[in-house]
């Protein structure tokens, strides 16, 4: 090699690889659903596993989603959130219980406002509870992981008694209002019409969620928070309030998602919210921890995992998606979208 | 100078069981560049960042304006008027330029008269507005966080280290933006290794060892003063940079 | 030699000591002191939960790991002796390669599972746990033609260890030297070693490397210990002793099953017995099973009665009901982290 190199400057251009790594994990979505369709022999059955696995990681996502940014703002881990799913799904479906005339008729108009007035009270309760949470339960234990697991898992237990005490120890059975009973038809798919509105109202909350992050300061704080708590501080924001705020909101979509999961699952006992944890920490750590966007996608993974896997081997639904876990570990072991903190 | 803008008398703060700043005394008059100098570890940030708020001091009074802050919260002593440069520079490397701007801008919208005067100091934050600071090279992310600091008016900026690792064409940038910033009158506490910036900015020096000052005066007395340089910090200001 | 058995860690409290001596004769003599069906039941339950607590101590107290697994390592031991037993036949062979496989399986997990979590942060090991062991629990109910299912299973256990079993004539203080008593000092006298080696274990420059890591991570990384072995080394061997109790208490019962022995209720149990009873003390999960048991078994009757006191009051006789006891518990649970972090023991010594 006698000729001088050249020195022309090349632009490092990236690897097709490195381009597509932002776009990784949407993109394991994809692969997911192709897979599911080589694995699933009925193109039909593919098409229903597929909506309603998406209703179920939209769920999730709602339950989620306050757990992980709680966990970015403020490092503090929520073990008691399953409270709040417990608890707005008792409420929900409490409201739901009082409007049966408005369930019970045939109107999809009326049966969406029952909904919504269900919904409504659920978050408006768990939002109380939330605040109430914050301030006796964590508050106390900033700054200190063990105590803050333990006491949390403490106020999880009170919680879940104290539904016992208030609504009795027996699950309660549920019916969808009866617009939304039964399935449409879809390409030759039936899709339960419920799993749609679950969909719709997921997708929804996700989009606003995303709006409220990227486009208004309130978002913006919340983002800078997550990265570097203590240079907004010095900007002059109250990062306190804003945490309490989020947890506040957090506790909401907890409760929206325990009235929605109520409704999908057409019963509710004191320990869904608990039982509910198992999926919301796998989904957080996937995703990882502090990342909505990760949440979202961990999310639709464990939904559509779960369910094809249902579909294929029922019993090793959940073990599947444990699996999930370890093989997202393995390639990143923060979780697919790692937040970074300038600590 | 009967009036400092901020006055610091006895302060100590702990952090851990260590004790770094053990009863400082600092004065700062308004409208001028106070410099704070003093080798590595000797409590120089610590004490920016017991005046911000970020550590608290176990005893002596911090007085902002004759207002004792001391005992503010954080977010409480920035909206008094303090803008804070931090040593790590504190940049929100997953927001947009703009985003951190617009942070910044802690009352309101942004000024556009303010902001188009900062792109002639930093051209390159209008290059770079809409790209995610992560992105931005060291100088520019030092660039962000003094445009940050400037983007409203404060009545004290608190600047750390603001040319540390930064390649000598940069740091003229930064000198020029600082010595716009001065011209404005505005109240200026630096911590600065680089001579050269300091003596060019500087009104007034302080010299911190172990915690505590061990000189106040002239900035132009200690410039020229090589002896007073080697007992005070152990080695030349000339040599050292 | 009382030194030396106990590793040098005294109880160092005149009451500490006086309950300690208290509850070591009571279960030592408990099918003289407290004959019986059911209180001999309730003091072999006592000697396991020891063993179990102390081995999440280990982790809790001592590592500063929180997991949500312990159960799940507690039925490895469990189902281990129950497949063994159902597959080889009653014999202590059986009993053994049951205990020993579960043991080294709990290991081989814990292992597993810290390697992925421990090495990212201490947090991930809470949440991954309780998602791994729910998912266990969940398989095991649904591979019930293996395990038996919600039902569980039940099998023989070598004669010797059963009531038709005499060894001796006769009766001491009315008590029937059968294999029944036998089986009893086989729990007692497993549970006694497995102590006395966690006491081992705490108290040995591990043990002490350990401290020094719960206490700041950071320094025990920059002095040169390699943090996450220390914390995987200690998962395992709590993991282990866990299936050790879980053995045992499969011996006595002769039944293994979801409920007694892999629910997050068993899980909440051992939570609430390490937290009263006093983390990083070892002895507090002596106090801390000894007395969530005895309330449990005798504490419920007393709400029940309670109750029925207030029969006609709003709200009360529900939240006095007996099967609102973990209500009581959970608030007692949030208040001792709250105000006795070190637990009874540690309040005995004078507190930290």
């Amino acid at each position: 090699m006698s000729a001088a190199p050249d020195h022309t400057p090349t632009i490092a251009q990236a690897s097709l690889s490195q381009r597509l790594a932002p776009y990784a994990p949407v993109l394991l979505v994809i692969g997911l659903m192709a897979l599911g369709l080589m694995a699933i022999p009925s193109t039909s059955s593919w098409l229903t596993l597929t909506v309603s696995g998406l209703a179920m990681g939209m769920m999730i996502f709602i339950m989620a989603s306050g757990l992980t940014l709680v966990f970015g703002l403020m490092d503090v881990i929520n073990f008691g959130h399953g409270a709040f799913v417990s608890v707005g799904a008792f409420v929900g479906v409490s409201f739901l219980l009082l409007l049966e005339n408005m369930t019970g008729a045939p109107s999809l108009a009326l049966n969406l406002t029952a909904m919504f007035v269900a919904i409504l009270g659920a978050m408006a309760a768990t939002a109380l509870m939330g605040w109430a949470f914050e301030k006796v339960i964590v508050k106390p234990v900033y700054g200190h992981h063990l105590k803050q697991i333990l006491v949390t898992m403490g106020g999880l237990i009170v919680v879940e008694q104290l539904i016992i005490v208030l609504w009795g120890p027996e699950e309660i059975y549920i019916t969808r209002p009866e617009a939304l009973k039964g399935a449409v038809t879809f390409f030759g798919a039936a899709i339960e019409k419920y799993r749609l509105v679950a969909v719709g109202i997921g997708a929804v909350v996700f989009l606003a969620m995303r709006w409220v992050l990227r486009s208004t300061k309130i978002g913006l704080i919340v983002r800078a928070g997550v990265e570097n708590g203590e240079m907004v501080q010095a900007l002059g924001y109250r990062l306190r309030l804003v945490f309490v705020g989020v947890f506040l909101a957090g506790s909401a979509l907890a409760g929206l998602g325990g009235v929605l999961w109520g409704l999908y699952q057409e019963v509710i006992t004191a320990h869904m919210g608990n039982q509910s944890m198992i999926l919301i920490f796998i989904v957080v750590i996937i995703g990882g921890l502090g990342s909505v966007e990760g949440c979202f996608i961990g999310a639709l993974l464990v939904g559509l995992l779960q369910n094809y896997v249902a579909f294929l081997e029922p019993k090793l639904a959940l073990i599947s998606n444990i699996g999930l876990m370890v093989a997202i570990l393995m390639w990143r072991p923060m979780g697919m979208i790692p937040v970074v903190k300038a600590k | 100078m009967s009036d400092p803008i901020l006055a610091l008398s006895g302060v100590k703060t702990n952090i851990a069981q260590y004790h770094i700043l053990q009863g400082v005394d600092l004065s700062v008059p308004r409208g001028q560049v106070t410099m704070l100098l003093g080798r590595n570890g000797v409590g120089k940030t610590t004490t920016l960042r017991t005046i911000i708020g970020h550590w608290r001091a176990h005893q002596g009074t911090i007085l902002f304006d004759g207002e004792d802050i001391s005992r503010l919260p954080t977010p409480a002593i920035a909206r008094l008027g303090i803008g804070f440069v931090p040593e790590d520079m504190g940049i929100f490397a997953d927001l947009t330029v703009e985003e951190n701007m617009i942070l910044a801008a802690v009352s309101g919208p942004i000024n556009s008269a303010r902001l188009d005067w900062l792109f002639t100091v930093f051209p390159a934050l209008k290059t770079f507005w809409k790209k995610d600071a992560g992105t931005l090279s060291g100088g520019q992310k030092q660039m962000l966080t003094i445009a940050r600091a400037m983007i409203e008016e404060r009545r004290l900026y608190l600047i750390d280290e603001p040319t540390k690792g930064l390649a000598p064409a940069i740091i003229a940038t930064m000198a020029r933006a600082l010595r716009e910033l001065k011209d404005q009158g505005a109240s200026i506490l630096l911590v600065e290794q680089n001579f050269s910036v300091a003596r060019a900015l500087g009104d007034s020096a302080n010299v911190m060892d172990d915690g505590r000052m061990t000189w106040s005066g002239d900035m132009k007395e200690l410039a020229t003063n090589a002896e007073l340089q080697e007992r005070l910090m152990g080695l030349s200001l000339e040599t050292h940079q | 030699m009382l030194t030396k058995l106990l590793s040098g860690d005294m109880p160092r409290s005149p009451v500490l000591t006086v309950v300690l001596v208290a509850i070591l004769i009571g279960l030592a003599f408990a099918p003289f002191l407290f004959p019986g069906v059911r209180s001999v039941d309730t003091a072999a339950r006592i000697c396991v939960f020891i063993v179990l607590v102390a081995s999440y101590d280990l982790m809790l107290g001592y590592g500063g790991i929180v997991s949500f697994a312990h159960t799940m390592f507690f039925g490895l031991g469990a189902y281990g002796v129950a497949l063994a037993s159902t597959h080889m036949g009653r014999g202590f062979d059986a009993l053994l390669v049951g205990a020993v496989s579960g043991a080294l399986l709990a290991a081989a997990l814990a292992f597993i599972i810290g390697l992925f979590s421990l090495r990212v942060r201490a947090i991930f090991f809470a949440m991954i746990t309780l998602a791994v062991a729910s998912a266990v629990a969940v398989l095991v109910s649904q591979l019930s033609g293996l395990t038996g299912g919600e039902d569980g299973l039940s099998y023989k256990i070598p004669r010797e260890l059963g009531p038709a079993f005499k060894f001796a004539d006769g009766e001491i203080f009315g008590v029937k030297m059968n294999g029944k008593l036998l089986k009893y000092y086989l729990v007692f006298g497993v549970s006694l070693v497995l102590f006395l080696l966690m006491l081992r274990i705490v108290h040995s420059p591990f043990g002490r490397v350990l401290l020094a890591i719960r206490e700041n991570d950071f320094r025990a990384e920059a002095i040169g210990y390699r943090v996450v072995h220390y914390r995987v080394a200690a998962t395992c061997i709590s993991a282990a002793i866990a299936a050790l109790a879980g053995s045992i208490y499969a011996i006595w019962l002769r039944y293994v099953g979801p409920d007694t022995s892999l629910s997050m209720e068993v899980m909440i149990d051992i939570l609430l017995m390490v937290v009263i009873g006093g983390m990083g003390t070892m002895y507090g999960a002596v106090v801390g099973a000894t007395i969530f048991i005895l309330a449990q078994n005798y504490l419920q009757n007393l709400m029940g009665s309670a109750a029925s006191a207030f029969e006609g009051w709003p709200i009360l006789p529900d939240l006095l009901n007996a099967d609102r006891w973990l209500l009581w518990l959970g608030v007692l649970f949030i208040l001792s982290v709250y105000f006795f972090p070190t637990g009874i023991v540690g309040r005995l010594r004078g507190g930290k």
